[in-house]
């Protein structure tokens, strides 16, 4: 099926998430929808299937309109969309599930369902018994029962939304397998969103690239990683001539000792690392590639599996969240109100959480430091606002204002996110006045601008593993973007 | 504009109650009732004398004290359903004192107290631990651990505290004189200890959760505690603390109930009455906004005192007034969400308004 989208706009608040999308994808070829997180591919897929309506912009399915207002309807159209984690009634067993996203649209016979999914399974390798309930089933298992459901229902088109996170090699060239047969054999048109640049490269025909809500190119693949990460930072500018800090000198503020991190999808082994008071520590790689992680193992919010952690030389291996923090941590998260800032709690109540300990609380004094951080870090508000109606570069500054002064280590999680260009600039004066009195900066950013500009070191992600660039003055575009896309190499020193 | 903002706040105050006491007027006549002189014997029936309106003081007392309790623990943004368990601990804790312990009057009142206050506090403590160290849903854990202080108290009742004529489970022996809490005449016969007790706690209760560093680690922990953890809020002991500042509240209710609820002081099944779950109630309508609760458990009283004389004058069921007064929750809620809705639309910043109270996936994260 050939799906053509015209002028696809859609905010959310003041977020611009799709903005002016024109693109055509057309029926027997794969396409990989790149961008970074927040660059508006999901929305624009959501969109697509139904999820979520544009907020202007027409969708043509083979030359013709159509307005769907749910995914419902989309799949009458024949548009199909696996989610991330599949969406499924885990109580139920693989055959029940698969008549019950078929009931009303078809109405299967229970046996003549059985022998639809055997035959769907027998063509593709999808190694799925029909009496297994779903709550056994590997996401990888689950994610082929979706695929044969939504064949089952005769989509045309099929959208997978980072459909190889979680799943085995095997489940994975099953699945790429199966993919290019439906393009190939049955005309199916199909859409790839992925982070994973290597997936993309092995699948896809060719690739949609998104930055910041805009479309901003399509190419036909093969084309190298860096050639696709060139395109989905952008080009890198000129880094600014930073004044090389001389640490040989300066304390220790944490340390890495063959620390290995596991998380549920991914593993950081054996991880070494000493940051030095006063150093900036940039952290690169596509989204879940391993940052969030190793921030939050920064400040006791992840446990080591194996190894130790050293603050300021003293072994905090294991140590909770508040003991890191008395002992001059910080940390800020991506998702400020749903890490960090608490809605409905007034700007005055944030201050008093974090500077008032006795047991009555001073409400003058609170509210007058929270006076002197408004001016401090010119945040536009009153001690009286709730936090969540402040906009998102002054919820940032009051979270920046939140943190206690004599910090030793700051680990941010995309400190600027959704801010603009002056808001970010800000921000970063700010934290380089902390780093200028001895604070240790260790943040993670999808705009690698924003880490050749700021940091002394480089850590870029992929899949867990890390590579050190030592000297972020000689870090390339071209460098790291193989870095990033999964090509390991020697790094020139 | 500001008169108009006003009128328009009382109106979306008044207005549940309206629909509340139509829809259940809508009942009464299908039942085949004038709602009208229904309205007017309840609303008449806990003020006809001296002593129907000591009825109304006397359920007043534990439902203040236990709906006190349930705001503690609904800032920390915890459906505390187990508080009706809390209730009956603390009755059964104060009845062991009460059967068992040699002291003179004014102490073996107090000690009552005191194991009433340490009884609801531990079963607190108990939904607290399984919400916070092994991550039971305290609507789960409170529901069965109401369960077990029930069976506890059938327990006391057929065993232990067997009155001397053997085999019932109507109750225990009724309790020494030197137990019994002194009321303020016989006419009215109200425990002036126990509208002290009530009024300390509820001052207390809301001064601590509007000054103190304890009463904010509450409420951030109810709004967010995956934030609150990061601005350095020990969130499960604030949860912890909750539970157990509630049981405590809850216990001396309990301790009022062996006082008061019967023909003499004893330990009964159902001791708790429903009060607990009547306070949760009470505390959905309430939201934080303690200075309201003493006026709203007072209404809820005086219609459930006034329910008697339905039977008597009008021979309608007592349960209408139960009806009406599970109406009249709904409809406030209902319009509650209203208001927050109308709010949303006409600010510029939707979403994230703030919850009056706890929501389930939101004390989810409490644990962990």
């Amino acid at each position: 099926m050939d799906i053509e989208l015209r002028h696809i706009h859609k905010r959310f608040g003041p977020v611009h998430a799709n903005n002016d999308i024109n693109l055509t994808f057309l029926g027997g070829r794969i396409y990989g929808v790149l961008g970074e997180n927040g660059a508006g591919k999901s929305t624009l897929m959501k969109i697509l299937s139904g999820y979520q309506p544009a907020d202007s912009g027409s969708i043509l399915l083979d030359g013709t309109e159509v307005d769907y207002r749910n995914p419902q309807i989309a799949l009458h159209y024949g548009v199909g969309m696996l989610q991330q984690d599949p969406l499924d009634v885990p109580a139920f067993t693989v055959l029940e599930n698969f008549i019950f996203g078929a009931i009303g649209a078809r109405g299967y016979r229970g046996h003549a369902a059985a022998r639809l999914l055997r035959e769907v399974c027998s063509r593709f390798g999808f190694e799925l018994d029909p009496d297994t309930p779903i709550a056994s089933l590997s996401i990888g298992g689950r994610q082929q029962l979706e695929i044969a459901r939504l064949l089952a229902l005769g989509v045309k088109t099929l959208i997978l939304d980072e459909p190889t996170t979680g799943i085995s090699a095997e489940q994975k060239t099953i699945l790429f397998n199966a993919l290019k047969s439906l393009a190939k054999n049955d005309g199916l048109s199909v859409l790839l969103v992925s982070h994973k640049l290597e997936d993309v490269i092995a699948l896809c025909d060719e690739v949609a690239v998104l930055r910041a809500g805009k479309l901003v190119g399509t190419r036909a693949l093969p084309a190298t990683p860096s050639e696709l990460v060139a395109l989905m930072f952008g080009q890198i500018l000129e880094p600014a001539q930073r004044i090389a800090v001389n640490l040989d000198n300066a304390a220790e503020a944490i340390r890495f000792e063959n620390v290995t991190l596991r998380s549920k999808r991914l593993q950081v082994k054996d991880f070494n690392l000493n940051v030095r008071a006063g150093e900036v520590i940039g952290l690169a790689g596509l989204d879940g590639s391993g940052q969030e992680l190793f921030l939050r193992a920064c400040v006791g919010l992840a446990k080591p599996a194996v190894g130790h952690i050293h603050f300021e030389g003293r072994d905090m291996t294991g140590a909770s969240f508040r003991q890191f923090l008395a002992a001059g941590a910080a940390f800020s998260a991506a998702g400020r109100l749903e890490e960090g800032l608490i809605a409905g709690l007034t700007l005055t109540e944030h201050t008093a959480l974090m500077t008032e300990h006795h047991p009555v609380i001073d409400w003058g004094r609170a509210r007058q430091r929270t006076i002197n951080r408004i001016q401090t870090y010119h945040v536009r508000g009153t001690p009286e606002s709730q936090i969540e109606q402040l906009s998102g570069g002054n919820q940032q500054r009051m979270l920046m204002a939140l943190m206690p002064e004599s910090a030793v280590l700051l680990a941010l999680e995309q400190p600027t996110r959704g801010l603009d260009v002056d808001s970010a600039r800000w921000i970063w004066q700010q934290l380089m006045v902390r780093r200028d009195i001895g604070a240790a900066i260790v943040f993670s950013s999808p705009d690698l601008d924003e880490i050749v500009t700021y940091s002394d070191r480089i850590l870029v992600f992929y899949a867990g593993r890390v590579t050190e660039i030592p000297d972020a003055r000689q870090a390339t575009i071209d460098q790291l973007g193989r870095l990033i896309g999964g090509h390991n190499e020697e790094v020139p020193r | 504009m500001k008169q108009q903002a006003w009128l328009s706040r009382v109106s979306l105050a008044v207005a549940p109650i309206i629909v509340a006491l139509l829809l259940t007027g809508l009942l009464v006549i299908a039942v085949g009732g004038n709602p009208l002189q229904a309205l007017t014997e309840v609303l008449r029936g806990g003020f006809r004398d001296v002593a129907s309106f000591a009825g109304v003081v006397n359920f007043w007392i534990p439902l203040t004290l236990a709906a006190t309790g349930l705001i503690v623990t609904f800032t920390a943004g915890l459906w505390n359903i187990g508080v009706d368990g809390q209730i009956t601990m603390g009755a059964i804790f104060a009845s062991a004192v009460a059967l068992s312990w040699n002291l003179p009057g004014p102490l073996l009142v107090i000690a009552q107290l005191v194991a009433a206050m340490i009884g609801g506090a531990f079963w607190g403590a108990v939904c607290g631990f399984l919400k916070t160290r092994l991550g039971v849903n305290e609507i789960f854990g409170g529901v069965a651990l109401n369960q077990i202080a029930s069976l506890a108290t059938l327990y006391m009742i057929s065993g232990p505290w067997q009155p001397p004529e053997g085999g019932s489970v109507r109750g225990s022996p009724p309790f020494p004189p030197e137990s019994l809490f002194p009321v303020i005449s016989d006419e009215f016969s109200v425990s002036l200890v126990m509208l002290i007790v009530v009024v300390i706690s509820l001052v207390m209760i809301g001064l601590a959760l509007r000054g103190t560093r304890w009463g904010l680690s509450l409420k951030a922990t109810g709004q967010n505690a995956r934030s609150a953890l990061l601005l350095g809020v020990p969130v499960n002991r604030s949860a912890l603390s909750a539970f157990i500042v509630c049981g405590m509240l809850a216990g001396m209710a309990g301790a009022f109930r062996t006082q008061f609820a019967f023909t003499s002081p004893s330990i009964r099944p159902l001791v708790s009455g429903g009060i607990g779950f009547l306070a949760v109630l009470v505390a959905l309508v309430v939201a934080r906004r303690i200075s309201w609760l003493p006026l709203v458990t007072f209404a809820f009283s005086a219609l459930l005192g006034g329910s008697a004389q339905l039977k008597a004058v009008l021979r309608l069921d007592v349960a209408l007034v139960g009806v009406l007064q599970g109406v009249l929750v709904l409809t406030i809620l209902l319009f509650n969400g209203l208001r927050t809705r109308l709010e949303s639309r006409t600010s510029d910043r939707s979403g994230t308004s703030a919850t009056p109270t706890p929501s389930v996936s939101g004390s989810e994260a409490v644990h962990g």
